[in-house]
């Protein structure tokens, strides 16, 4: 039998019955220091923030002088990129579904003057209208989403519209006139809450700064632990295969800019704390900050890959880049040359890691 | 005689001045094998989209154990039992092995946490992840938990038949199962689609690979310019006439007649 050659189909699978079982193993070849360094950013795209975070501290603590290198400096830069981290947050959101959403910060400046508006000037109990807001902001999450599911307008488009309708209704209801921090602070000094803070030494951590960190821990637990946060990675990822393979993409893609919205009116109530004030010209590149934090926190553009602690450390950065600069004692124009170098290096060392398959 | 299970009658799809479907007819019985086969360009993957949901076909019924339906999603016709392997497998290659194949049905660890948080059960997924790759004989997958794009082709194609097979109660519907699969998998893949007809679940298989399909199949659908040809019997027509037809080179008729 075994002499003759195969010639039917029955024989070419007669030797099936005794193929190996076991699941496969093999000793793997030595990568060398630089193929193991990519290896494990590969692994943990979260590491390379983490390195670039550290690094960055500590040739600041060198360059700019014991001044840096306080706490009182570090919580500093805690408080002055809470606002920013936020908008991150839910920027990151929008981003792993293979989006970008413009009108973050429009949303979060609106949703302040509408809280601020009902509060200092209608008499509204702060809690009512800070409950507004929250839904204001949910809503215009939703304009964004149905734009973006219904419309199938390219999230670009839909969120460039969406930034400047928000900007123009800000303008529109507060007459361009910022509302003082004395005024708030008269009758409803709620939505400065998250200017408070507890010392811990010369270090203050403001409430705002808290919100920040617990703003990022929920929604690290929702995007890896719930069924939801795989839903909206498969999206970004393939939004045709998980479509097929059962998920409401469209619905869960709502879900996403409403939550994004949200997320931007908690940025809204924070910012009222860490300004002291209203100003509907304030943040008006905050939409471009939050991008840049999300960016140099490794999340890929193209959706669907990244952490969304990232977006924290990437805020940080940028905020330690900042302080760092001005401390050494470096002209403004400098600072900004810096984190746009940033941005490049960041995506450039994202594409390196990418190369290795894991 | 018995009632269809899964019935289509005059299914008309058009993309544009493509008619993709043309009045097609679908005919699928209990517990049964069928073999759908057609040139390229047949409208067999345009059928197989119109039954499982993926497209909304312009005109035609579709009847599921006795009555109508329209899916407006995928997601509908899963939860009424029908599952697909797709041509185009739909995995995120981004995703683990186990992520994949739960992707909208994640199992929820029991208790609180579970109820009221959502917190998936990664440890029970990933064993039954295993478990339906080992039916499979998929051995060659080390770590359930890598991203299918670091996977072959065919290992895809073995997570993406292992999710139909875990989950189909109705209907399983495979679009070339074994197009990209070697021998030994090929072979554990008709094994299984024998073994789920055991469980009395009827499958429809697309493929181009004759010996394959007139090995398991009890019926043959031969799909022609966007309609239904006829429907034959495997073991009473051989694999060139059954080619024959599905090219045009013979009209069922010339069947009748010999």
């Amino acid at each position: 039998m075994s002499d003759t050659p195969t010639r039917s189909n029955e024989d070419f699978e007669a030797r099936l019955k005794d193929s190996d079982t076991a699941v496969a193993d093999f000793d793997h070849a030595p990568r060398g220091m630089v193929g193991a360094i990519q290896h494990v950013l590969h692994a943990n795209p979260t590491f390379v923030p983490v390195i670039v975070l550290l690094a960055s501290i500590a040739v600041f603590g060198v360059v700019a002088g014991e001044r840096f290198f306080t706490p009182f400096n570090l919580s500093l830069i805690m408080q002055q990129v809470s606002i920013i981290g936020i908008l991150a947050a839910a920027q990151t959101l929008i981003i792993l579904t293979a989006g970008i959403d413009l009108s973050v910060a429009a949303i979060m400046v609106l949703m302040s003057v509408i809280s601020g508006k009902l509060a200092v000037e209608f008499g509204v109990p702060a809690p009512i209208a800070i409950v507004i807001s929250f839904i204001g902001g949910i809503a215009a999450g939703y304009l964004n989403g149905w734009l973006v599911t219904r419309v199938k307008l390219p999230p670009f488009i839909a969120t460039l519209g969406t930034w400047n309708v928000f900007f123009a209704l800000n303008l529109y209801l507060s007459g361009a006139q910022s509302i003082r921090g004395s005024d708030i602070d008269e009758v409803a000094p709620l939505l400065k809450f998250f200017g408070q803070s507890i010392a811990i030494g010369s270090a203050r951590l403001t409430y705002g700064t808290l919100l920040m960190i617990a703003v990022f821990v929920v929604l690290w637990y929702v995007l890896n632990k719930t069924a939801w946060g795989r839903h909206v990675y498969m999206i970004g990822d393939d939004k045709e295969a998980a479509e097929l393979a059962g998920i409401q993409t469209d619905r869960t893609l709502r879900q996403v800019y409403m939550l994004a919205g949200f997320i931007c009116a908690l940025a809204a109530w924070a910012s009222i704390g860490r300004v002291g004030s209203i100003s509907p010209q304030s943040f008006y590149e905050g939409n471009l900050e939050s991008i840049t934090a999300v960016v140099i926190g490794g999340i890929s553009l193209f959706g669907g890959r990244g952490s969304i602690m990232g977006a924290l450390f990437g805020a940080l950065i940028v905020g330690v880049f900042q302080s760092g600069l001005r401390l050494a004692g470096v002209d403004v124009l400098w600072q900004v040359f810096a984190i746009g170098w940033l941005i490049i290096i960041a995506v450039a060392i994202d594409q390196w890691i990418r190369k290795v398959s894991a | 005689m018995t009632e269809p299970l899964l019935k289509a009658r005059g299914l008309v799809k058009r993309y544009g001045r493509v008619t993709a479907l043309d009045h097609a007819d679908f005919d699928l019985m209990p517990g049964e094998i069928l073999a759908v086969i057609g040139d390229n360009g047949a409208g067999k993957s345009s059928l197989i989209k119109a039954i499982s949901g993926a497209t909304l076909p312009d005109e035609g019924t579709i009847t599921l154990d006795g009555r109508e339906v329209s899916y407006a999603s995928p997601l509908q016709a899963r939860e009424a039992g029908i599952e697909c392997v797709y041509q185009t497998l739909a995995l995120s290659p981004a995703l683990s092995i186990t992520d994949n194949m739960f992707c909208g049905r994640e199992l929820r660890k029991p208790g609180l946490l579970g109820k009221w948080f959502g917190m998936l059960d990664q440890k029970a997924m990933e064993k039954f992840a295993r478990e339906k790759l080992s039916e499979l004989g998929l051995m060659t997958i080390q770590n359930i938990n890598q991203p299918v794009e670091t996977l072959s082709g065919g290992q895809r194609q073995g997570v993406a038949v292992a999710r139909a097979a875990a989950f189909g109660s109705k209907v399983i519907i495979l679009d070339e199962p074994t197009a990209a699969l070697g021998v030994k998998e090929s072979r554990k893949v008709l094994d299984l689609i024998q073994d789920v007809r055991g469980r009395g679940t009827p499958v429809v298989l697309i493929s181009h690979n004759m010996p394959h399909v007139f090995e398991v199949a009890d019926r043959i659908h031969i799909h022609r310019l966007g309609r239904r040809l006829c429907v034959v019997d495997p073991k009473s027509i051989s694999m060139s006439d059954a080619v024959a037809l599905m090219t045009g080179a013979m009209r069922p008729d010339d069947i009748a007649a010999a």
